[in-house]
């Protein structure tokens, strides 16, 4: 009983691991996703980055001219991602 | 079932094997599929671990001491929550524990990130199944917790009586869980290393991996240092312990890169300081899983010698000169993207405490590990105990806490000298107005000045989190006009990584609070006492009320009743009680091996309150008794042999009553021989502690586990907004920013 | 200032730091440190007035209480030699005989007497991880 227990456990180890080998391969993501993948994060990131320098100017943190320089600078970097995420997404290669 | 354990980490093996393999070869020839194959090695991985798991817990549960394991930590009469948790205080039951927590915590993190980081999962994935294909072989050639003995015992030997405690219990699988979890973040270093992704992707996959190894990490510290306080008969909560230490070093390692890394993610930078940490943590964790079984180095925990020492050397080598090498392959990619522009910023603040940190972790490591060190230049081993910490972790402590108080109050990049005035004000006067009440309060802690500078830091870090509270929910109301408690619930659940942030260095200025007074003020006193004589403590007299005697098929308790007075007024009422348990060692005698002191263990009478804990423990010991005890033994030794020969002859029920009767026999005289104890008490030792402000360390640390809950909380998904986003179907912009920045994301209330 | 000095100034501040660091240390360790002895080291090597760091098994038979002392005989690994100590203060509760433990331990000025160092004895925890050792 126990040497069939163990015989059923390898055997439905071995149909599930090897399952996707048993499955038309699909389509291997490319290089140009891997960047995009790469892109998105740095966007999210950015974002957090321009809300973190928002919450700072409106606890004090950040004077109204430093503010605004920060804020100019978070922009003009996060646009430049969104715009390398254009090109991304448009032509992969 | 023992056999079906056995098989079962011999397919984990080879599934881990497998999983290696087909994770590699599918990454570098572009084969998905095999890919997939390797991740659902991990998942069958888990599932195979929780049925061993599962096997040995029933094996404990059902007194199964045919399970070698089960015969040497348990017994019939541990009690059950126990028994389920005696599987891991042995060294076979946590290897299994690590694969177990490594397996299920590996799988929840690939299931997150099944269709992400797609190139640096699969080495990611390989790296975590290699930790897993070690731990197992571990289990299943050296110490396996399916061995079984052909002639089990009637009964197992029981649990450690230290062990029967609940911290004790639940302290292992935390400290596990924190260390696997740091094979995360470890293993998607390596990952990303290995294919030269290092930019903001694999520090999103992992930085909340690396949070929860914290708080996990952090609770199995805690718990630790609990037991140590209420179970342990010395009064005190760290010892500065090797392996305590051990679980020390990653969990400051990993404090340092979760703060470091939001300088990579903002500004680019520390890119190679984030990896160096992240694996540094990775193999500490691995070195704690070391120390506490190897026997190398002398502490209370280290459990005695064992044959798994070299396996665990080869595995630290290969993860240093692995971390070492690949670092040094990927420096080019490593470079920062940005320079630190300012001191005056919270990226130096971050970068000045991370220094702070990584020293701490520096000194420990030293210091823990000197006597090898020593042994290795001098040919002698030299111990260094806490004396040697302290001249060191103090000072960097007071430098952390004050770094903890300014960087919620200083901006990214940079602050005008007008800022910091204004920032600075409150929370400075609160400092120093502390400083200045307790230098002359009368009895106050001027006589010890480390103490005293640590109280004003805190009332700096606790004025500096409220004040950034309080701006930031006047800026949510100022946008919302909420009421407060709605406008600060909306404030962190919109801001959970900042407040949750912040709600830790406040929970970490309070637990050093308590650490500073409870170790600068704490009187003791050790004495000999019979029942009505008294002993003062700090002002309070601590007196021995009455002997108390406790009986159980468990143990043998004796204890006493303490009166606790001040000024002539009631304090309060304590019970501290030593336990015996009974010995396995034939040679004890039938009645000796109830009174065995090499299997005691204390309970604490304790009284705490916010303001001082009152912490009694007696030293009882049975050596008046010891002419009965023989007598006893003499008697049994005597008597048994002729009632077992009888019984053998007898019919089964019939001995089994004879048997039985012998018992209550042995059982009456060993009650009659422990009542000696309370109807003619001796002189019985006492250790009386009293100290200040010891909740506050346990208030601290639940203050910091709730800032870790919330800086792990999952947050809602950043709100596309794309009214004003470029589209991306249009034709690309210059890249060169214009002059006049396009509108990005609505500003939402904060 | 060019921001490469400042860099270059941040760098050696830091490095000094760290130098003063672990250099005060690695003095501390040397200077404030016991040598780690077993018993038969203690014996033919142990200088009087000096602490070392004994480490060795109880000798069973040989635990005795003397009001608030606690007197015992602490084995060498190898050789069948032990020492006498006398030990005023904490007693981790698996102590007992037959454990492995570690006292600081000052040597009487006569040689003959070991005097254990207040809170300094430590005990292993009876180990998990290996078969009973004999005492």
């Amino acid at each position: 009983m126990q040497y069939l227990f163990v015989f059923v456990v390898l055997a439905g180890v071995l149909l599930f691991v090897t399952a996707p080998l048993r499955r038309a391969s699909s389509a291997e993501p490319s290089l140009a996703d891997a960047n995009l993948a790469e892109l998105e994060a740095a966007r999210e990131a950015k974002y957090r980055e321009l809300s973190d320098a928002d919450l700072d100017h409106r606890t004090g943190k950040l004077s109204d001219d430093d503010y605004e320089e920060i804020d100019r600078t978070l922009r003009g970097e996060a646009i430049t991602i969104m715009h390398d995420i254009d090109r991304a997404t448009i032509d992969p290669q | 079932m023992a056999l079906i354990g056995r098989a079962l980490l011999l397919i984990a093996l080879g599934t881990a094997g497998f999983g290696i393999w087909a994770s590699i070869y599918g990454v570098r020839n572009g084969r998905r599929e095999w890919v997939d194959a390797g991740r659902r090695s991990v998942y069958a991985l888990a599932a195979l671990a929780t049925i061993a798991f599962v096997i040995l817990e029933d094996a404990f549960w059902r007194n199964d001491f045919s399970f070698n394991v089960v015969a040497n930590h348990s017994s019939t009469t541990t009690p059950a929550f126990y028994k389920l948790a005696a599987a891991w205080s042995s060294q076979e039951g946590s290897l299994l524990l690590w694969v177990f927590l490594l397996s299920l915590w590996s799988s929840l993190m690939l299931f997150l990130v099944r269709k992400r980081a797609r190139e640096v999962t699969p080495y990611a994935t390989a790296v975590l199944l290699g930790f897993a294909a070690f731990f197992t072989s571990l289990a299943a050639f050296w110490a396996n917790p399916f061995s079984t003995s052909s002639t089990p015992p009637s009964e197992g030997a029981g649990l450690d009586p230290l062990l029967l405690h609940p911290t004790m219990m639940i302290h292992p699988p935390m400290l596990y869980s924190g260390y696997t979890l740091l094979t995360i973040p470890f293993a998607f270093a390596v990952g990303a290393l290995v294919t030269g992704r290092l930019g903001a992707e694999w520090i999103s996959l992992t930085r909340r991996f690396a949070l929860a190894a914290w708080l996990f990490l952090g609770i199995g510290i805690l718990l630790g240092a609990l037991w140590s306080y209420t179970e342990l008969g010395w009064g005190g909560y760290w010892a500065w312990d090797p392996v305590e230490n051990a679980a020390l070093m990653p969990w400051l390692c990993i404090t340092a890169f979760i703060h470091s890394i939001m300088i990579q993610e903002k500004r680019g930078m520390l890119k190679v300081w984030n990896v160096s940490l992240v694996l540094g943590a990775g193999t500490l964790s691995i070195l704690g899983t070391f120390l506490v079984r190897s026997g190398i180095l002398d502490s209370i925990h280290a459990f005695g010698a064992s044959t798994l020492g070299i396996p665990f050397v080869i595995l630290i080598a290969v993860m240093v000169m692995g971390s070492i090498g690949l670092i040094l392959w990927r420096r080019e990619e490593l470079r920062s993207d940005a320079r630190l522009e300012s001191l005056l910023s919270r990226e130096a603040v971050f970068l000045f405490q991370n220094l702070v940190l990584v020293g701490m972790v520096f000194v420990i490591f030293w210091v823990t590990f000197f006597p090898l060190i020593s042994q290795a230049l001098t040919g002698t081993k030299v111990s260094v105990g806490p004396p040697a910490f302290r001249p060191f972790i103090v000072p960097l402590a007071l430098i952390l806490v004050a770094l903890s108080g300014i960087g919620p109050i200083i901006a990214w990049r940079r602050v005008t000298v007008a800022n910091l005035r204004r920032n600075f004000a409150l929370p400075v006067a609160a400092g120093l107005v502390t400083l200045f009440v307790l230098l002359f309060l009368p009895g106050g802690p001027r006589s010890r000045p480390f103490a005293l500078i640590m109280f004003a830091l805190a009332a700096f870090v606790l004025t500096s989190v409220a004040q950034e509270l309080w701006r930031g929910v006047a800026a949510r109301r100022a946008m919302t006009h909420d009421p407060v408690p709605v406008a600060l619930v909306g404030l962190v659940r919109r801001n959970r990584r900042r407040y949750g942030g912040y709600t830790v260095h406040a929970g970490l200025a309070v637990l050093l609070v308590g650490v500073a007074a409870s170790s600068s003020f704490q009187h003791s006193n050790d004495v000999i006492l019979k029942p009505g004589q008294s002993a003062s403590v700090d002002g309070y007299a601590i007196r021995y009320v009455r002997p108390v005697e406790t009986i159980s098929s468990q143990k043998i308790g004796f204890g006493a009743v303490l009166d606790v007075t001040k000024g002539g007024k009631h304090v309060t009422t304590v019970t501290t009680v030593r336990n015996f348990y009974p010995s396995q060692n034939p040679n004890d005698g039938l009645i000796g091996k109830f009174f065995d002191t090499s299997n005691a263990d204390s309970e604490v009478g304790l009284d705490q309150n916010l303001r001082r804990n009152i912490w009694t423990v007696i030293n009882a010991q049975p050596t008046p008794l010891a002419s009965l005890i023989n007598k006893g033994n003499n008697v049994f030794a005597a008597y048994a042999p002729q009632v077992m020969t009888k019984a053998a002859k007898l019919p089964p029920a019939q001995a089994q009553a004879a048997m039985n009767t012998l018992w209550e026999y042995r059982d009456a005289a060993v009650s009659e021989i422990a009542h000696r104890f309370v109807t003619n008490p001796w002189p019985t030792e006492f250790l009386l502690i009293v100290a200040p402000l010891v909740s506050w360390i346990w208030i601290g640390a639940l203050i910091i586990g709730l800032g870790g809950l919330i800086a792990l909380w999952p947050v809602p998904s950043f709100a596309r907004r794309r009214a004003q986003a470029p589209s991306p179907a249009r034709p690309p912009a210059p890249p060169s920013p214009p002059a006049t920045p396009p509108r990005l994301p609505v500003r939402e209330p904060v | 200032m060019d921001p490469s000095r400042k860099r270059a100034i941040r760098l050696t501040v830091a490095l000094t730091a760290a130098v003063l660091l672990a250099s005060a240390l690695v003095y501390v360790s040397f200077t404030a440190g016991n040598k780690e002895f077993t018993a038969s080291q203690l014996l033919t090597k142990g200088k009087a007035g000096q602490t070392y760091e004994l480490a060795g098994t109880v000798l069973s038979g040989s635990v005795q209480r003397d009001g608030t002392t606690l007197l015992f005989r602490i084995r060498d690994p190898k050789l069948p030699v032990s020492v006498p100590v006398s030990y005023k203060g904490i007693v981790p509760d698996p102590f007992a005989a037959g454990r492995a433990v570690m006292v600081a331990v000052e040597k009487g000025a006569a040689g003959t007497t070991y005097i254990g160092q207040g809170n300094s004895l430590t005990t292993k925890c009876p180990s998990k991880y290996q078969a009973a050792a004999a005492s």
